[in-house]
């Protein structure tokens, strides 16, 4: 009897083929992707990007450089890409802080001038001047990897200033040293010098780290976007769950259209003076104004619970909230348009939001993703539309800005548009 | 076949001219050569089994299906113009309502979508929730209604911008009697004003009813057309029929055969020239040692037609 009730239910998931989808594809396909994301492959590692200004010029500041940039984890920018072809001035202590809030990188080096003459800050001394680094405080692992790896880089690309240094506290503190100690002293320092000439002619030691404690070179911190945010990541999270609910509610709205196909409602509607073109205009019209009605609870609960600055926002906004509800709803319609039956709609639905919305940051920011992720991840809306409110809420830019975001969206919302109405034909006549 | 395909005038002002109507859907031929005129105030029946053609000869006319050959036009304008489209009522056989809005918010919404506005669509959509008897049940939703309301308000949708040629397509399937009387009600009331009517059905006495004409369509042709009386005396001219019910049930079947009759489960149909040949062929029965448990004379009908034409019963 088991039997029975088991092969019946499993002819039925066999023609079923949503539910079978939603069975064994999405589950593998999720798992591919965050298995990416997470690091599942060495060659998709996530790297951070660093901009690193170099003020001091010495020998102690260009082998720290050398030591960040032959870490595999990070990739260190000294300027700007080429534009054009052209090669663009290096990275100034402002350019650098502008780059960052414009989100070029998560986080900008400032090697000062005088760091080489005391690089090492042994016992906390405040007579040098620190590494200022600055970060975006939405990113709230690179800082602090950055902040270590550096540390270890020093440890590891300059030992014999480390050693150098040392000597010098010593001779500080210990009351002096005979010329005889420190002859031999130099002697030692000149020979660990050659050796690490020999061992790493490029100047960096990308060798197992020795355990740094932290503390070697002395580093203040400072938030160059989002210092004075109450609430740093809800903006991020606003705009993230929204974009996935919206997609959601908006192939749910288009769905109408299958339900009208189906009792014949669809066909009395065209046979009026209602033409397919000014349907799907009105659906499409329909779903958008969901959307930024859902867009807007979500930012006012936002700002009323989680203290967003929202008010001071809302021109920009409305420009993304519009540019989004549009091509959510687009979306929505080209998917209804794909389906014959609501039963159809629902799993495909499901299997494709979710996979664009874990691909375009709405469930795990992009910036922590791997580099090829954060690129597939501009195949979505939800990773044009996240950057653009990101823009907004997060590094407060003008509303110049967002044309990037506004482009693509309206672009991606015409062309989803038009493959709809195409497919929308086999309605119109039989 | 019957002489009942009209050469047609092609006039423009007819409600409906139809000519040589061919639609395939792959490998079927849904309409097969169909010609068709339809007279001012004029009530004309499309009676046919399930799969005869009569929707897609429906949907040709409100331009839904575009044939592969011949034409059609409403009062002139072709099929799917404005208009046609502003000339044509529908009522399709499918409940085609929004289930979540009340009765007066669906009549509004097709009122608008055929143009009407303001008081003119109010006062449209008063009238036709009067002609379907649903004014106190107005702000009902769609879905809370019984199944007889619904299918009166599927047809007041179709009436509310005032065509002038009501394409009704199967208006009662799934309808309790009680429900489809005052169905038949409401459509002698609008035809008793003038309207011009095309309404498909399989059930005869349907067509018998309400039709002026009728057209026996079956596999995409129209077979007979005429009103009843024109059919029945095409088909049978003074012959009677006669319907025998046998105690045997299906061993009957060759004997009724044989005797120039029709077998159909227990009943054997019988067509005489004459009613007083009934005494010879109750004769043969009972000769035969066929036990009789009934026997009626009747006049032929649109089923008998039917039969006659096809060779199958009308509802198989």
């Amino acid at each position: 009897m088991i039997a029975s009730i088991v092969r019946t239910a499993l002819v039925s998931l066999r023609r079923d083929r949503g539910a079978l989808a939603l069975s064994f594809i999405l589950p593998v396909a999720f798992f591919t992707i965050f298995a990416v994301i997470f690091g599942g492959r060495r060659d998709t590692t996530p790297k951070i990007t660093v901009i690193a200004v170099d003020e001091d010029h010495s020998r102690a500041s260009q082998r720290l450089i050398k030591g960040l940039e032959a870490e595999g984890s990070l990739v260190v920018r000294t300027r700007p890409a080429q534009k054009k072809g052209a090669e663009q001035a290096e990275y100034t202590a402002q350019t650098a802080e502008a780059a960052v809030k414009a989100g070029a990188a998560p986080v900008a080096l400032i090697i000062p001038q005088g760091f080489g003459e005391n690089p090492i800050s042994f016992g906390g001394s405040q007579d040098h001047p620190a590494i200022r680094l600055l970060k975006d405080s939405s990113d709230i692992v690179a800082p602090q990897m950055v902040a270590g790896l550096l540390q270890k880089v020093a440890m590891t690309s300059m030992p014999d200033v480390m050693a150098e240094q040392g000597s010098k506290y010593f001779e500080e503190y210990a009351g002096g040293i005979t010329p005889e100690q420190r002859k031999r002293i130099q002697e030692n320092l000149d020979q660990l010098q050659r050796y690490q000439n020999e061992q790493n002619p490029g100047g960096a030691n990308a060798g197992p780290s020795s355990g740094s404690g932290g503390g070697l070179v002395s580093i203040t911190t400072r938030d160059v976007v989002g210092e004075n945010k109450r609430s740093p990541m809800v903006s991020f999270y606003a705009a993230a769950i929204g974009v996935m609910f919206l997609l959601f509610t908006a192939s749910s709205a288009a769905g109408s259209l299958l339900d009208e196909a189906e009792s014949g409602t669809l066909d009395r509607v065209l046979s009026s003076h209602v033409t397919m073109t000014t349907l799907l205009a009105g659906k499409l019209t329909y779903s958008a104004l969901l959307a930024f009605a859902q867009l807007v609870l979500m930012f006012v609960w936002a700002w009323a619970v989680f203290k967003l600055d929202f008010l001071s926002h809302i021109p920009g906004f409305v420009v993304m909230g519009v540019c989004t509800a549009l091509a959510v709803a687009a979306f929505g319609m080209l998917l209804a348009s794909v389906c014959s039956t609501r039963a159809q709609l629902g799993p495909l639905s499901t299997l494709v939001i979710l996979i664009m919305s874990s691909v375009g940051g709405s469930m795990f920011p992009r910036f922590l993703m791997p580099q090829a992720m954060q690129k597939a991840g501009l195949l979505t809306i939800n990773a044009w539309a996240i950057d653009g409110f990101t823009k907004i809420f997060w590094r407060d830019e003008p509303l110049s800005h967002l044309w990037p975001q506004v482009v693509v969206l309206l672009a991606v919302a015409a062309v989803l548009f038009a493959i709809a109405r195409r497919l929308a034909r086999r309605w119109e006549y039989a | 076949m019957t002489s009942a395909q009209p050469a047609p005038t092609s006039s423009p002002l007819k409600p409906l001219c139809a000519e040589g109507l061919v639609k395939r859907f792959g490998e079927v031929t849904a309409l097969n050569g169909i010609t068709l005129e339809l007279n001012r105030g004029e009530c004309l029946g499309l009676l046919g089994p399930n799969g005869a053609g009569k929707s897609t000869l429906i949907r040709s006319v409100v331009g839904r299906v575009i044939p592969d050959a011949g034409t059609v036009t409403v009062f002139g304008s072709p099929a799917g113009s404005g208009g046609a489209r502003a000339a044509l009522g529908w009522v399709p056989q499918e409940l085609a309502l929004y289930p979540r809005l009340t009765c007066r918010e669906n009549l509004e919404a097709f009122g608008r979508y055929h143009g009407l506005g303001g008081a003119s669509l109010q006062s449209a959509v008063e009238r036709c929730l009067e002609w379907a008897a649903l004014v106190d049940r107005a702000g009902e939703r769609v879905s809370n209604l019984s199944g007889g309301m619904k299918r009166r308000l599927n047809m007041a949708a179709g009436l509310i911008h005032e065509p002038r040629l009501m394409l009704m397509d199967e208006p009662t399937v799934g309808v309790d009697p009680q429900s489809r009387n005052r169905i038949f009600e409401m459509i002698e009331a609008l035809h008793a004003k003038g309207m011009s009517i095309i309404y498909t059905t399989h059930y005869m006495e349907e067509a018998e009813r309400l039709c002026d004409r009728i057209a026996i369509v079956d596999h995409g042709r129209i077979i007979a057309l005429g009103t009843k009386d024109e059919l029945v005396r095409n088909a049978f001219a003074a012959r009677s029929e006669v319907i025998a019910h046998f105690r045997e049930g299906d061993r009957v079947a060759e004997w009724v055969e044989q005797h120039g009759g029709r077998y159909l489960e227990g009943t054997g149909q019988f067509t005489l020239e004459h009613p007083s040949e009934i005494a010879s062929l109750l004769d043969a029965a009972a000769k035969a040692g066929h036990e009789l448990v009934d026997v009626s004379l009747r006049k032929p009908n649109l089923e008998s037609v039917f039969l006659h034409l096809t060779g199958r019963e009308l509802r198989e």
